[in-house]
């Protein structure tokens, strides 16, 4: 299922990712042996539907969960077997996550959550830049409970991107969000990916949004059942769902 | 069919996943219900143990002392009206010698019917018998002092009776009602190697008193409905003539006296200490409840989308709380049972009773177990209410992000200072401060508890410095048999090691102010003293007029009087003047409830020739030893107490029983530290597992999201510290005014190291939660947080 080789390194590569959960008596073969790349400035979305395995994947990738086998490589390190400092490390210096529950500090605001970032971050961007970059640029100062949904979520990639993470990764990020406002979060993390040339992997089971994407990984039963590349990149603002 | 309905089972599994919490909120409650059902089980153990002894014993209602009446005296006390039965006895001290025990020994003598059993304040015998019809040497010892000496059924010792030296063979070993607590004259604790109990042979006591067809001393019981004032006057007036020094009621007795005062102490503990923890309990069982159901919404939605009405609702998580507290008030019972045992099992050491009649009510435990259910149910009632209120719907979306305002900003300064980790916590503590104030007073709470449990011990300390050192100065303090001519100073001056002396004139007296009368001894002191200087309570010296009376205030307030005021003193030995003198000054001091009187104004008033009955001896320490010998050979000497012995039983007795209970109410304190801060930190761990969990992901150590959970806690117990500090002051105040007693006041003296100390427990405590805490941070599975919905 490897891609052909391409030029662009890959800056993340699994080969053989399994994750098996043991729930009770039963196991659940959540990944079964999964072989990704993915290489700089690429977008890639993840489609399947819920239980296929993306979101493990996803976790996986972000450090989040050690596979049950197989091989992780980050710019051709090791981190499958990585220990939990590490991992931690790893997601505050290289990963910036976005959540379909935005999961925003309630007591901080849009700028001071993505604060929270740049303050322990390496090289990152001003927290006010990056919520310019999501069309945020006026709501600085409010709370979670002052802004609506999709500027919950734009805060959120905001945050995620402001350290200028190598890897974006979404995990339904206009699955709690009307159409409308699905859009301008998609625009959002588009902008990033083209802007910041920051490799963005966003996890879907809308497959209208797979037209975004250069590469659509298709999910099934914990594998990857197909893979395609879109010649030419539509804009969210084009997508119907 | 199904053996638990699935809300049962919920139930349960709730309780399990909260059993950390639950344990704590259950201790705090068993704290409670423990202290509460102990200190009133003490009270009814101790009050049933000495109703039934004194029963059994036949201890007597009135008691009447004269230095030496005819017995056929004996037939007009039984006309008295009310009087039932009545005995007449000898009763004397005398010096006594126990081999390889160096201290004087004083013993009081009490004579036993020759020919029958006594019939009031029968000596309850432990081993061995009453001696034999006409046996001379045959000698029943008071327990204690036996065991204090080793001393058992067939040994001998060695009194000086009446100036002669005797042997004394033990034939049984008892105790008695009239010395549950036995201490000597003058004495205010039981020290079982100085001081005990000799019952001989009426016979040979009176022949050796030279009281032969006399006595000395007389007892009464009365009949049911008699009025014990009236009996005690006309008993007074009928021993008056033979040099009687006031007959007292039962209730005057020493022994009583003491026994009923600590039960008066204790019954009014029982009412404090047990409130405080209820009150932190019902509070605490409220702040778990309702935050429990912030995190429970969705299942309460689902349960009323299901169609649960909102009592069933209401009722599951009432279910909850009175499970709690359930486990709390039987852990508190067993707590209770056993800790009242326990401290009437210490009780029973220091008073000397028979048997314990340890068979708590159930009225203590019923009692302690429905204020804390009610506590708890009350506290819970707003929560479960709420609970059933929400619509399913609401219920069951997530809840919108809390609603952080201008109320939630910092300042601009504050921004520039704090970083966003640190932002978090202060907004979090500025968004609920009611939340954040009531934790703390929980903290503070039991930082108040430690202080006044550690308090005891400063005041014990300022007790024993200002009585036993600022005060008292001389080596050696000696009563003598019967007053004296003041020139019996220059004889006992004469003795090896006496470096000076001073000479005391006690006399029995009472003072009345109008329709208000107490009986004291007024103790005639020189108004030069340097043997005894009276201090007050500040520790400054209180001079002694050259005429008027000296008085402790809590006599004065109790006769009500001021100073300047006239007092009648109606004198209760020799020709029993009544003579008017003023109140020269009042001062303040921890124990007893002295009076004191220049000692030639006493003189004057009382018109006699001059005498004395104590003297206090500075001594060579190199020849104290030749001084007890010396003493013991001079006939006038009754009792010898040194003051270094009165210090050393004084903090064995005191100290050892208090360190029992300081360490009792330290590890309550801890508990209620524990249960408050380590429910307040796990509740907020799971109202904010997500949050926490958010911050995981983006890359922060557990360290530093424990920081977000701990330093919020820091900072509630931080303030939580001196408003403790402060309460528990007030709390010293409100138990030193509540245990204010005739024998003793605790002084409300605070150490600096108390409070720090009592700080530094909680602090430990909160660590010690933080740390648990934490390694729950660290394990926080980041993935199952985040995916799951709130």
């Amino acid at each position: 299922m490897s891609p052909p080789t391409s030029p662009t390194p890959a800056i993340l590569s699994g080969r053989g990712l399994t994750k098996t959960y043991h729930v009770g008596d039963v196991d659940i073969h959540a990944l079964r042996g999964v072989d990704v790349e993915l290489r700089d400035g690429e977008l890639v979305v993840l489609l399947g539907p819920s239980g296929s395995g993306k979101s493990t994947l996803l976790n996986i990738l972000g450090g989040l969960d050690h596979p049950t086998s197989g091989e992780l490589r980050f710019r051709g390190k090791t981190i499958d077997t990585a220990d939990e400092r590490a991992l931690t490390r790893y997601r505050r210096d290289h990963v910036g996550f976005v959540f379909q529950f935005y999961n925003l500090v309630a007591s901080l605001t849009a700028e001071e959550n993505v604060a929270l970032v740049t303050e322990i971050a390496r090289a990152p961007m001003s927290p006010a830049d990056a919520l310019a970059l999501v069309g945020l640029g006026d709501r600085l100062d409010a709370f979670p409970a002052q802004l609506s949904g999709g500027e919950q979520q734009r805060v959120a990639i905001a945050r995620a991107v402001a350290k200028q993470p190598e890897v974006l990764l979404c995990d339904e990020p206009t699955g709690a969000l009307d159409s409308h406002t699905g859009v301008l979060v998609l625009q959002a993390i588009e902008q990033v990916n083209r802007d910041l040339g920051t490799t963005a992997v966003v996890i879907t089971h809308n497959s209208g949004i797979a037209a975004m994407a250069d590469r659509v990984l298709r999910f099934g039963d914990g594998q990857v059942v197909d893979e395609s590349r879109n010649t030419v990149r539509r804009a969210p603002a084009e997508l119907t769902w | 069919m199904r053996l638990l309905h699935p809300l049962d089972a919920k139930l349960a599994r709730d309780l399990w996943r909260l059993r950390a919490q639950a344990l704590a909120i259950a201790l705090i409650i068993a704290s409670g219900v423990g202290v509460l059902c102990s200190s009133l089980a003490v009270v009814d153990a101790l009050l049933e143990t000495a109703t039934l002894f004194y029963e059994r014993q036949r201890f007597g209602d009135v008691f009447g002392n004269v230095t030496r009446a005819p017995r056929h005296l004996l037939t007009r006390i039984g006309d008295i009206p009310g009087v039932q039965v009545l005995e007449a006895r000898v009763v004397k001290h005398a010096t006594v010698e126990v081999e390889g025990f160096d201290d004087p020994v004083i013993a009081a003598l009490v004579s036993i019917p020759e020919d029958r059993a006594p019939v009031l304040n029968r000596p309850w015998l432990r081993r061995g018998t009453l001696p034999a019809p006409g046996q001379v040497d045959g000698a029943v010892l008071s327990e204690a002092f036996a065991d204090g000496h080793d001393l058992a059924v067939g040994d001998t010792l060695h009194a000086l009776i009446n100036g002669r030296r005797r042997a004394l063979r033990v034939t049984g070993i008892a105790l008695s009602p009239e010395y549950v607590y036995t201490i000597a004259p003058g004495g205010l604790l039981p020290d079982d190697r100085r001081f005990g109990v000799i019952w001989m042979g009426e016979e040979v006591l009176a022949a050796a008193f030279d009281l032969d067809g006399a006595f000395n001393d007389v007892s009464l019981v009365l009949a049911h409905g008699a009025d014990v004032d009236t009996v005690v006057h006309r008993l007074d007036a009928l021993l008056e003539p033979y040099g009687g020094t006031g007959a007292i009621a039962r209730e005057d007795q020493p022994s009583n006296w003491f026994v009923m005062n600590e039960i008066r102490q204790l019954r009014s503990m029982a009412g404090i200490l047990p409130t405080i923890f209820l009150v932190v309990a019902a509070f605490l069982t409220n702040m778990v409840l309702a935050r429990l159901i912030a995190t429970e919404r969705s299942e309460v939605g689902l349960l009323k989308a299901f169609g649960y009405g909102n009592v069933t609702v209401a009722w599951h998580y009432a279910k909850l709380v009175l499970m709690l507290a359930g486990a709390g008030v039987v852990l508190g019972w067993l707590f209770g049972w056993w800790l009242g045992r326990y401290s009437t099992v210490l009780y029973a050491d220091m008073f000397r009773f028979p048997t314990l009649y340890y068979h708590p009510g159930l009225q203590p435990f019923v009692l302690a177990g429905a204020v804390s259910l009610g506590a708890a149910l009350a506290g819970a009632l707003g929560a479960a209410r709420r609970a059933a209120r929400l619509p399913p719907a609401e219920a069951m979306r997530p809840p919108a992000p809390a609603v952080y305002r201008r109320a939630g900003r910092l300042s601009a300064a504050a921004r520039h200072w704090f970083d966003q980790l640190t932002r978090i916590v202060l907004r979090q503590l500025l968004r609920w401060p009611v939340r954040a104030l009531l934790t703390s007073t929980g903290v503070a709470a039991a930082v108040a508890v430690l202080v006044m449990s550690l308090q005891w011990l400063d005041a014990l300390e300022l007790m024993v410095d200002s009585f036993f050192f600022d005060q008292q100065r001389h080596d050696v303090m000696v009563s003598l048999v019967e007053d004296r001519p003041a020139s019996v100073r220059y004889e006992i001056a004469r003795l090896p090691g006496v470096l000076a002396v001073e000479a005391h004139r006690t006399v029995p007296a009472r003072l009345r102010n109008r329709h208000l009368s107490r009986r004291e001894a007024v103790i005639g002191v020189p108004g030069d003293g340097e043997l005894e200087v009276l201090k007050d309570a500040t520790g400054a010296r209180v001079p002694i007029p050259p005429d008027g009376l000296v008085m402790s205030r809590t006599l004065a307030d109790r006769l009500r009087l001021s100073r300047g005021d006239p007092v009648v003193v109606e004198v209760l030995e020799g020709s029993r003047p009544v003579i008017v003198v003023p109140v020269a000054a009042i001062f303040d001091t921890w124990i007893g409830t002295p009076v004191f009187i220049h000692r030639e104004a006493l003189d004057r008033a009382l018109g006699d020739p001059p005498t004395v009955d104590t003297l206090l001896l500075d001594v060579d320490p190199d020849h104290i030893l030749e001084l007890f010998d010396a003493l013991e050979a001079t006939p006038v000497v009754g009792a010898v107490t040194l003051r270094r012995a009165s210090v050393d039983n004084f903090d064995d007795t005191i100290a050892e029983n208090m360190l029992v209970f300081v360490t009792i109410y330290v590890s309550f304190a801890c508990t209620l530290a524990m249960g408050v801060v380590y429910n307040s930190m796990r509740i907020a761990l799971s109202e904010r597992g997500r949050e926490l969990a958010t911050l995981r992901v983006l890359g922060f150590t557990g360290g530093e999201v424990s920081y977000v959970l701990l330093g919020e806690a820091a900072l509630m117990v931080l303030v939580a510290l001196p408003i403790g500090c402060v309460l528990g002051a007030a709390l010293v105040e409100l138990m030193s005014a509540n245990f204010e007693t005739e024998l003793f006041r605790v002084p409300p003296v605070v150490a600096p190291s108390t409070y720090g100390m009592a700080m530094l427990v909680v602090l430990a405590s909160a660590v010690l939660c933080g740390v648990l805490v934490h390694r729950r941070v660290e394990r926080l599975d980041l993935i199952r947080v985040l995916k799951t919905r709130e």
